[in-house]
């Protein structure tokens, strides 16, 4: 199953203009253990998905009063600074949508 | 204990609007107050650097009219946090100058308070010495030559120049760069009630009803704090707020969701329980404010970065787009071997090619693809707009007949939809100061300034 299959709510914005922070969101409780339990979102996994040093991951939080997992990592540049490609963060989280989520 | 606040949130940013059906439901629960956040540094570096508004003027206005309208006749005070976008001198009297307008429409006149948040250079400059600057984050340590290219250094303030405001009888409060959830949490702050509960509250109320579902930026939102917790509810009767929507909205442009910090402190999470009342509303306790030792404010600043042009084209031969990558490299040493007189250091040369990576850079994963067409953004940033603009057509000129191995297409390697084809944008910037300063009182940084304004 794909990642896209399992959450309800897959995104990436700016947490200030020098980290990029990823949400992904679950409906229900069970749905949200599952991706927690297959570490497809881990800190190493992450690093090597966007090609860069897993000391840029900054965080890996499974926040369960929103049944979510946040991932924030360092900005490449600072929002809007020479050779930005998106000022507000929001479309860098499409190579998560289709992350193998094993059965 | 029956005693409650309530806070009417019309809108997530100043200017992007509300249906007055929502407005008016909201009115209708008799709040304590109206507050919005018009500000952020989402949009990015230009608009702090340059003193003007990502916001549009009438929008802003059409906003205002609506809540100090609905403020003065309610006799309930009417808060606006970051004016003009960002909250600098400029942005504050850019909004000053719509809300005298709105009065002056209304006639009627007003107590406003207006906060100023500038941080003159000399005094962070001073506290860089002191010791007392720190980077917030993953971002370069602060040097005086940062300080002092800045057009703008601005001070996120908290709740208690707002509250000063307040007391002073203020019935609007407009401030330059402010903590998002102080306007929303000084009306339930200065009434007694916790502040951990209030600022959690106005986290959440400063997007408005963009922690409903369905969610959306432009639609209202009505909180209400007491002794144990507090209540959301959005206002309009599409939308509902839900323990995941009001949850979720914790996260949003966050690092951690657990520890939010803020000026004097960090909201804890940790003990956070989220209820279902009814189909419409949650409720919120257990929210806990751990005071830092030493209050701390959060300084942002831009910094010219140089002047920009741009040209756009579009390019569809596939045996170019085969060799893109080689031929723009070509096609930049041309540029610097043709004006040898340019140092290299006073100029940026970019290539953004759409359809492959253009979206993601250094980021994409999925390098490989070939796409059928691509777009092209030939952009420059140099020390002088002239010399962004030789870059630019130079580099555009030299692309369009470049001689590639293996061209059939002679006539032209570029597809442009515009004439002229390149844009000359004036000056950009680039964040300079996001770095946090202890201070010795929450309210020095801030200067208020309380006038009639108005009809006379």
């Amino acid at each position: 199953m794909k990642l896209s299959d399992l959450a309800t709510v897959i995104r990436s914005k700016n947490a200030g203009p020098f980290e990029l922070t990823f949400d992904v969101l679950f409906a229900t409780h069970d749905d949200f253990e599952r991706a927690v339990k297959s570490e497809v979102l881990s800190a190493n996994k992450f690093a090597a998905l966007f090609h860069i040093p897993v000391s840029d991951v900054l965080s890996v939080v499974e926040f369960e009063p929103a049944l979510a997992i946040k991932v924030t990592i360092k900005r490449a540049r600072s929002s809007g600074a020479f050779g930005e490609t998106d000022v507000y963060g929001a479309q860098q989280h499409a190579p998560l949508l289709s992350l193998d989520i094993p059965d | 204990m029956n005693h409650s606040i309530s806070i009417l949130s019309p809108t997530a940013i100043l200017g992007y609007g509300f249906p007055e059906s929502s407005f008016e439901a909201g009115l209708a629960r008799n709040p304590d107050a109206i507050a919005v956040d018009a500000g952020s540094t989402d949009p990015g570096p230009y608009y702090l650097g340059s003193g003007e508004s990502f916001t549009n003027r009438e929008a802003v206005k059409r906003d205002l009219t609506l809540m100090i309208k609905a403020g003065l006749e309610r006799e309930i005070p009417v808060l606006i946090g970051t004016a003009g976008g960002s909250g600098a001198r400029p942005h504050l009297q850019w909004c000053l100058e719509v809300i005298d307008e709105v009065l002056c429409d209304l006639n009627r006149n007003a107590r406003v308070a207006e906060i100023a948040s500038d941080q003159d250079q000399d005094s962070v400059i001073n506290a860089l010495h002191a010791g007392r600057i720190s980077a917030l984050g993953p971002v370069p340590q602060l040097t005086e030559e940062a300080i002092t290219n800045s057009t703008y250094i601005v001070a996120q303030m908290g709740v208690e120049p707002v509250i000063d405001a307040l007391e002073q009888g203020a019935q609007i409060v407009v401030t330059g760069r402010c903590y998002d959830p102080a306007v929303f949490a000084a009306v339930p702050i200065r009434a007694g009630l916790s502040e951990a509960l209030s600022l959690h509250m106005g986290k959440i109320l400063e997007c408005a009803a963009i922690a409903a579902v369905p969610g959306s930026g432009s639609d209202c939102m009505l909180g209400v704090v007491d002794a144990s917790g507090f209540t959301l509810e959005a206002l309009s009767s599409e939308r509902r707020c839900t323990v995941t929507s009001v949850a979720a909205h914790t996260l949003y442009e966050k690092t951690d969701p657990r520890f939010l910090p803020g000026p004097g402190g960090v909201l804890d999470l940790t003990a956070c329980h989220f209820e279902q009342l009814d189909e419409r509303r949650v409720r919120v306790t257990g929210t806990q404010l751990q005071k830092s030792e030493r209050y701390t404010i959060k300084l942002e600043g831009s910094q010219p970065a140089g002047f920009r042009t741009i040209s756009i084209a579009g390019i569809r031969a596939p045996d170019l787009i085969e060799q893109l990558d080689a031929v723009l490299l070509a096609v930049r040493e041309r540029v610097f071997t043709n004006f040898q007189s340019i140092d290299q250091a006073d100029v940026q040369l970019l290539f953004r090619v759409y359809g492959k990576n253009g979206v993601m850079g250094e980021l994409e994963p999925c390098r490989e693809q070939l796409p059928h067409e691509v777009g092209l953004v030939i952009e420059v940033v140099a020390k002088t707009q002239s010399l962004a603009d030789t870059v630019c057509s130079f580099a555009r000129s030299t692309l369009l007949h470049f001689g590639y191995p293996g061209r059939q297409s002679t006539a032209g390697n570029l597809a442009f939809p515009y004439s002229p084809s390149d844009i000359s944008h004036g000056v950009v910037y680039e964040f300079s100061v996001y770095h946090l300063m202890t201070v010795d009182d929450p309210l020095s940084p801030f200067p208020i300034q309380i006038k009639v304004r108005g009809v006379t």
